[in-house]
Order: structure tokens, then sequence, then C-alpha cells
């Protein structure tokens, strides 16, 4: 195991969820490498399948859904879906968007902290809630002693959200998934909970994988970006590459579409026609209908995601004209 | 003011096509199985008189506990009366009463729910000690104290159930606005100056009745069961007219030797239940907006 | 308040909403103190005839209830709404609620779902006879062709539509009454990212092409800075700024503004900050402090912050209600 190794990778992950109108392509092939210690960022819209991935590799999906290809390897070993859910909760901690339903509501907020280890390493009491202490601290929690005895609807959202993250830290985990951890918060305490994640990263060395819309959150939060579009992932590279040189027409237009402080446009462009649809999608590449320099044959050929250099790859094949006409 | 949009316009085909009730129905089975089981129910008691020539209460002492047979097909009671024919006669007064028992309430709840939900205030506090006051007693105790003060027949079973019956619908109606006059569309309907009563009418109504209709079939069955309660107790319709309720009565003590009596009014109400409760699932899907 | 050369169209005085809590019958007769909670406290605000005015703030600030309040949802507890120099009641006419509309946040509850588009404009110019009856059909098409939806949407239910064109409805819905004045409560904030754009492009549209006056309320700074002329910044029921778009992102006075603006996350490098914008929660509407409302969490804050609540000064076209607004040009903390 070298630390060169990433602590998760993800090859051609495929999930399906049978419906009645036919069976939906959440994720269709996706590739991804967490770096150990660093944050991965995965955004996209409603529906590209960024949740999706992310509750496979938890072991989580929901309902009907299922991995139905590709494997995903933790810490050099490949998992299957059962051993993913043992992990859960142990080496791999979740912090979800809704801190409110993430807490169960009639328990102190001490003691759900304390619970997983206390349960799961057999910890006694005493030790668990020390422990349970030391997080409250650790996650920047005022007054612990007083707040271990809260419960959820006692504290704020910001609060919350932070007891969400030290549950997720109770076990040491080595990777912490993260699900729009900040999306229902306001901007000021988005702020401190991200400082809290980077923080996490510089000293305790955890690897995170932040699924958002949030383009600008990626941006000041992650080393790496992977942007999903219908199920497949279709750039990747650095924060400064994906954002500062663009190699996807969705990219591109994803970041002129969201007003910016720095570049006051006068018209915002949009991006047009509708999301598509993961029971049939568009044949070949999967973004020619509302792309804005299709050529003929993007309709026809259906691009893989092609590497253009270490960790930066693109799945659209005229990605230079792209990058010339900036 | 016709200019054309300078922001793109959307595309006909980018509207998702519509599944409506009569596209849907066909394919939900639970409402036509519950459906197809009132309906015959339904039918069969109009169509009574064709089904069978005997006189409900027509007796013929000489062939008084008669068995199954070609001429009886359902055999007869103590009386010597056809069980079919009684069967299907009290299907009509026990259908018909359930019915407006459950009918008047609906009306009643619904219009007193919608305004203590949608004024909250005095006339919420109102209603809802109304509601208390009633559902203090048990629903039986209550019908039968009130059948017995108006008098035996179907129109006191009617009225007794209806005092009793409207708390449920007040309170399903009540609780579901609550819920919807907080959401935008009727606060944008109150922005425009729309009239309460045109904003309770038209946006509030269509959007909770669902939930009390849904209520409704198994409010029918319930019905149905307390009027067989009441006969079965003898203060319910009055014979000799058939009813369910009276001829489980005649026949419990016999049930071992003459079982065509009992078995076939309590088979009957199975049935109702059971077509009742089917509807009312099968509804409850079709009725959600999607 | 004296204005320049533009015609005010929307004026807000002194206006408040509080909301009593735990009151009840037997709390009064025990004459035990009544919780109130200030969702505004004392706003006054100015629009001008063609301004969009945006109001941003984070959850609890009031800016969804002040709008509420002046498009006539709520009754206000104290305070004044003019349009056009005239005081508009607490209760309003039918009349003066066509001057006045709202284009509500949640595409998926601020649609009638038993009604057709059709259905739902319809009764309202109807009810209040914008056009004659044989021109009520022709209206609503037009209505929805400003919006950029073709004619086969009236006779759609609202769940046929995505979130960007439910919003697209909601606003031909508002403009049926010809409104002089639009309030915008947080239109995009449930929306995509690409549709957020359609939208507030329509909006831009909208009110260049019809005159509109927009109060755009938000959350997010940036999507107010692309659409509004001048912004105010509402802290816990107050107004701490108010400026011209340009002014108040480049030379924010108030502690809170700058936290605010350095709170929000932006894609170009070079913004990350390693410290926290802001310490601590915000306090609850209830038990407001002393003083400055936002002493607790200013890093600025001194003693007469803690005693004295300061009042909204205006330097120019530039308004902050703090103690040490204009004493520090330039200064960040």
């Amino acid at each position: 195991m070298s630390l060169a190794e990433p602590i998760l990778s993800v090859r051609d992950l495929r999930v399906e969820i049978p419906t009645p109108h036919g069976v939906v392509k959440a994720v269709d092939g996706i590739d991804l490498d967490v770096p150990r210690g660093s944050a991965l960022g995965l955004v996209g819209e409603s529906g590209c399948g960024k949740t999706m991935t992310l509750r496979a590799i938890m072991g989580l999906l929901p309902g009907r859904a299922h991995i139905s290809g590709g494997e995903v390897v933790f810490d050099g070993t490949a998992l299957s879906p059962d051993s993913l859910g043992r992990l859960r909760g142990d080496s791999i901690g979740m912090v979800f968007q809704e801190p409110m339903t993430a807490l169960n509501p009639v328990m102190r907020v001490g003691d759900q902290i304390a619970e997983g280890p206390r349960v799961r390493l057999g910890q006694s009491a005493r030790v668990s809630r020390e422990r349970a202490l030391d997080l409250l601290r650790l996650v920047g929690i005022p007054d612990p002693e007083r707040r271990y005895r809260a419960y959820p609807h006692e504290l704020s959202g910001g609060l919350r959200q932070r007891v969400v993250i030290a549950i997720a830290l109770a076990s040491s985990p080595q990777l912490l998934l993260c699900d729009e951890p900040t999306t229902a918060l306001d901007v000021t305490i988005q702020d401190q909970i991200l400082h809290l994640l980077a923080r996490l990263r510089a000293e305790m060395g955890l690897s995170q994988v932040l699924v958002t819309h949030d383009l600008a959150v990626v941006a000041q939060n992650c080393e790496r970006v992977a942007v999903m579009y219908a199920g497949r992932i279709v750039e990747t590279g650095t924060v400064a590459e994906v954002f500062g040189s663009p190699r996807h027409p969705y990219t591109r237009a994803l970041l002129r579409s969201v007003p910016d402080f720095d570049d006051r446009r006068a018209q915002l462009e949009s991006i047009g026609g509708m999301p598509p649809d993961l029971i049939t999608p568009p044949s070949g590449c999967r973004f020619h209908p509302r792309c804005d320099m299709a050529h003929p044959d993007c309709a026809s050929v259906d691009p893989p995601l092609k590497a253009l250099g270490p960790g930066r790859g693109t799945a659209c094949r005229y990605h230079e004209e792209l990058a010339r006409s900036g | 003011m016709a200019t054309i949009a300078a922001t793109e316009p959307v595309p006909a085909r980018e509207i998702a096509r519509r599944r409506t009730f009569r596209n849907r129905w066909y394919r939900t089975p639970a409402f036509v199985a519950g459906a197809t089981i009132l309906l015959l129910l339904i039918a069969a008691s109009l169509a009574a008189p064709l089904i069978t020539r005997y006189d409900p209460n027509g007796q013929d002492l000489l062939h008084t506990y008669a068995h199954p047979s070609g001429a009886h097909w359902l055999g007869t009671d103590e009386l010597g009366r056809d069980v079919l024919t009684r069967l299907i006669y009290a299907g009509r007064v026990d259908l018909l009463t359930a019915f407006f028992a459950v009918f008047f309430p609906f009306c009643i709840g619904t219009a007193l729910g919608c305004l203590s939900g949608y004024y909250g205030g005095f006339s919420d506090t109102v209603v809802m000690r109304l509601v208390d006051i009633v559902v203090a007693f048990p629903f039986i105790v209550l019908v039968l104290a009130l059948v017995f003060v108006l008098g035996p027949g179907q129109r006191s079973i009617i009225i007794a159930i209806t005092i009793v019956g409207w708390v449920s619908y007040a309170r399903i109606v009540r609780g579901e606005i609550l819920v919807q006059k907080r959401l935008e569309y009727v606060l944008a309907a109150r922005a425009a100056g729309l009239s309460d009563a045109r904003i309770i009418a038209r946006h509030l109504l269509p959007n909770v009745i669902t939930q009390a209709i849904v209520f409704s079939m198994s409010d029918i069955v319930l019905s149905v069961l307390a009027i067989v309660t009441l006969s079965y107790l003898g203060a319910g319709i009055p014979p000799p007219t058939a009813d369910w309720g009276s001829m489980i009565a005649d026949g419990e003590s016999l049930i071992t030797t003459q079982w065509q009596i009992a078995t076939f009014p309590g088979i009957a109400i199975l049935l109702t239940g059971l077509g009742l409760s089917l509807l009312g699932d099968g509804l409850a899907d079709l009725l959600a907006p999607e | 308040m004296a204005d320049t050369n533009w015609t005010t169209l929307l004026e807000v005085r002194d206006l408040s909403m509080h909301f009593p809590l735990n009151d009840s019958l037997t709390r009064r007769m025990r004459r035990k103190q009544v919780d109130v909670l200030r969702a505004v406290d004392g706003v006054d605000l100015t629009v001008a005839r063609g301004e969009a005015l945006g109001l941003v703030g984070e959850s609890g600030c009031g800016k969804s209830t002040l709008g509420r309040c002046i498009v006539g949802l709520y009754e206000p507890t104290g305070g004044q709404v003019l349009v056009d120099g005239q005081e508009l009641p607490s209760r309003r006419e039918p009349a003066d609620r066509r001057r006045l509309q709202m284009v509500f946040q949640d595409p998926y509850s601020s649609l009638n779902p038993r009604m057709t588009v059709h259905q739902a404009i319809g009764e309202l110019l109807r009810v209040h006879n914008v056009v004659p009856r044989n021109r009520v059909d022709e209206r609503c098409r037009e209505l929805l062709d400003l919006v950029g939806l073709p004619p086969s949407a009236l006779d759609a239910f609202p769940r046929q539509f995505s979130g960007g064109q439910r919003q697209r409805i909601s606003i031909a819905r508002a403009l049926a009454l010809e409104p002089e004045i639009l309030i915008a409560d947080e239109p995009v904030s449930a929306l995509d990212v690409s549709v957020q754009a359609t939208v507030l492009n329509l909006l831009s549209d909208l009110r260049q092409r019809l005159g509109l006056t927009m109060l755009f309320i938000a959350h997010n700074m940036a999507v107010v800075r692309h659409v509004c002329d001048r912004v105010a910044v509402m802290y816990l029921g107050r107004i701490v700024e108010l400026a011209s778009g340009d002014e108040l992102f480049s030379n924010p006075r108030h502690p809170y503004t700058q936290a605010l603006l350095r709170a929000v996350p932006r894609i170009a490098p070079g913004h990350a900050t390693q410290r926290d914008a802001v310490t601590g929660d915000p306090p609850s509407p209830v038990n407001l402090p002393p003083g400055c409302r936002f002493n607790p969490r200013c890093p600025r804050a001194a003693d007469v912050c803690r005693v004295e609540d300061p009042p909204l000064e205006r330097r120019g076209e530039h308004a902050a209600a703090c103690h040490f607004a204009w004493s520090d040009p330039g200064r960040e903390p």
C-alpha cells in the first residue's frame, strides 16, 4: 500500500434503477480517484447521478436501485456491495444534506455521537462519552459538556451539521463522503462548515468527496473536480484546470450560467433544452442535443472520457476547438 | 402586448404528457375490482324484481326453514320467506341508508372543517370543542341513544349517524386545509385579491376533498356495520322490512342448522366492505394529483 | 426620506411585523409575558419607478416577511406601505392588490396542482376584469408568449412542467393583473443552476420591456448583484446597509455585509480565507441582544455597540447602520 495510491478508486461504476417505464441508467460507467488527504468535488445538476454515485459507494442505494457493474476499491481492497455496507460508519463516514433528518430527534446529540464507539467498537460508556466530548470540541462546538445533553431541535442548523460530522468522525474514518453538506445552510454557516472540513483535511489527513451542485463551493474547497452529466463524467482535473480552462461544452456552459461576482455579464447564458431521459439517453454524446458546438458526428459517436494528461480528462472529442474558442 | 420573448422559448414538445383519470382508471386494479363488485351489488339491488319473483315479506308457512334448492336458491327463513329475495331487498335498504348516512356527514363535516381550518380563531375553537364532545362518546352508544330519542326507522338512523359522523370529516378536512392554506399557490390567490369564498371553494376544496372521499369509502362500510348492528340490537329498521342486520339476528341462533339465514347476509356485508375498500384504495391512487 | 431625481413608486415607512409566540388565553389571564418574534422591526425603504432593489440576508432576517407585508399577505404590526405616494391600507382592496404582485420561491407549491394554466390565469383576468370576457383566451396566450411558453401549455397541469417552466408560469400569472411592482421572493433558489439563468434573464427582460419596478429577495448575493440596481442587506429584522450594487460589493461598510461577502464562495481563485467569515450562530429573533443586533458576532464590537442601537445613517447614496461604518474607510478586519 503506497501513499501515492488513492484512498478510493472507482472503475466503470454502473447503477441501474428498474421502473415501470424502463430501466433508468442513473450512473453509466464512471471512473473516480480520490487521492489520500485531498478533497474531490463531484458536481452536476439534479439528475446527473452524483448522489447515486455516492450512495453506491456507501452501499446505501434506495429502493430498487442496484449496482449493475464496475468496481469500488477502497484503501487497496476491492469491495462488494455487502462489504461496502460493513465499512460504512467505520472507515467511511457520511455527511448528508439535511442535519435535522440525519439526527435522531429523541436522542441527545452526545449520545448519538457516542453510540458508534460504544456499539461498534465495544467501548465502555465512560470512554465513549469522553470520545464524544473530544469530537464535539474537534468540530468546534462551544461549551461541549452542556451541548452533549442537547436534543437536535435545540441546536441551530450549523451546530446540527457539526454534530453530524462529529458522528461521522467517531470511528476515525479515512474517507468522508459528503452529499450536499452545506446546501441547506446559510452562507455564513456554510463558510464555517467548509472551513471545518478543510481543517479536518489538513490536520487529520481526512480524504473527502464533496457532492454538490454549487461550483463555487467546489472551487474553493476541493483540489480536484469531476463534472457529471446524465450519469457520466464529462470532465475531470484539478479545480484550476477545469474551472480555469474547461475542456467540455457542458462545463463551459455551466460556468457561464452561474452569476459570478467578478464578472457581471449582461445576460447569463442558459443551457437550452431539457435534462436527458436516462431510460433512453440521446444517441452518441449525451450532451449533443443541448451543445452549442455540436458536430454532426456527435449524434452518432459516444465519446469516452479521454485522458489529456495525468488526472485530466474530457469526454468531448472537440475539446481542442473549445480551448481555442475560449 | 403580443411581443416575442427574448428569453429562449420552450417548445411544445418539452411539456410532459398528461396522465388523467380517464386514461389511468382501467390500469388501476384496485379501482376496477372495487368498482366491479359495487356495481354488481348495486345492480342486483336495483334489479331485484327481475332477479326474483318472490315478495320479500311474503310468508309461506308450509315451507319454512328450507335449505337452498331449485325453488329457493338460498333457502327460506323461519316464516318461509325467500332468503335470496330478502337479501337483495335488504341490500337496497342498507346500502341506501348507509349512503345517506355518509353523504350528509360528508357535506356538513367538510363545510365545517373548511371554515374552521381556514379562519381559525373562534370558529375553529367552537368546531373543535363540538368535535371533542362528540368524540367523547363511543360511536355506537351515542347513535343508539339518538335513535332511541328519535324513534325507530330509516330516517332516525340517518339523522343519528349524521350527528355523530360529521366529526371525522371535519377533522380530516380541517387538517388538510391547515396544511394547504400555507402553500404558496394559496398565498398567490390571496395576493391576487381573490375572495375567501373563492379561495376555499375553487382552490382549497379540490385539493383537500380527496382525503375525505377516500375516507368516505370506508365510512360507508362503517355505516353499513352500524346499521346492521342497530338492527341486530333491535333498534334499527323495524320489521318486517328486510335488512341484513335483522336477518343475521334472526338467524343467529340457528346457525348450525339453518345456516342459510344468517350466513348469506354476512357474505353480502363482507362483499360490500371488500368492494368499498378496494374502491377506496383505487381512488386514493387515482385522485392524487401525481 | 427625500429622494433625488427618480420618482419613488414604492415606499415603506417604519414597517414592523411582530408575531406573538406562546400566546394563549391562560397566559394572558395570568399576565405572563408573551414572547414576541420581531421578524421585521422598523424598516424604511424606497424603490424608484423602474428600479430593481435587491433584498439580501440569511434565514431569519425577515426579508420574506417584509416582502409579504408589502404585497399585502400580512397585516403589519406597525408602519406603512405607500405606492405612488398613496398609503395602502393593511386590508387591501382588490384594486390595490393589482398594483403589487409576487412570484414565489417553490415552483412545486406555488401553482394549484388541480388547475390548468388557463384556469389559473384566466380566473385572475376574469375576477379583476382585466380584459373583456371574450378576450381572456387571447390574453392568456399573450402572457404565455411573454414568458416564452407555447399556447399548448394552456391546457396542461403544473405537474407536466419542469421547475423552470413552472416559474415562468408563476411569472405569467403575476403579470396577468398588470402590476406596477413585482416582488420576487427567492424566485430561482429552488431551481437548477442552468435553469436559474433562464428565469433571471426573463425577469431582466420583462423588467426592461414592461417598465416593471422590482423588489428582488434572495440569499444568493451573486444573483442579486446580477439583477439589481441597488441592494439592501437585512439582519434580524432591520436593514443594516443599503447602496447601489457596485458600491455595496466593492465597498461594504457594515461588518455583517463584509462578512457575508467574505463568506460567499467564488469560482475564481484567490478568494478563500483561512478564518471563518463570522463566528457563532445568529441569535434568535425572539431574544434580541441589547444595542446593535450584530454585536455578539461582530469582530469590531466596542462598548458602545453593546448599549446603543445604531440607526441607518446615510452618506450620499450609501447607508449603513454601524457606529464605525464611516470611521475607517476601507479597513477590513
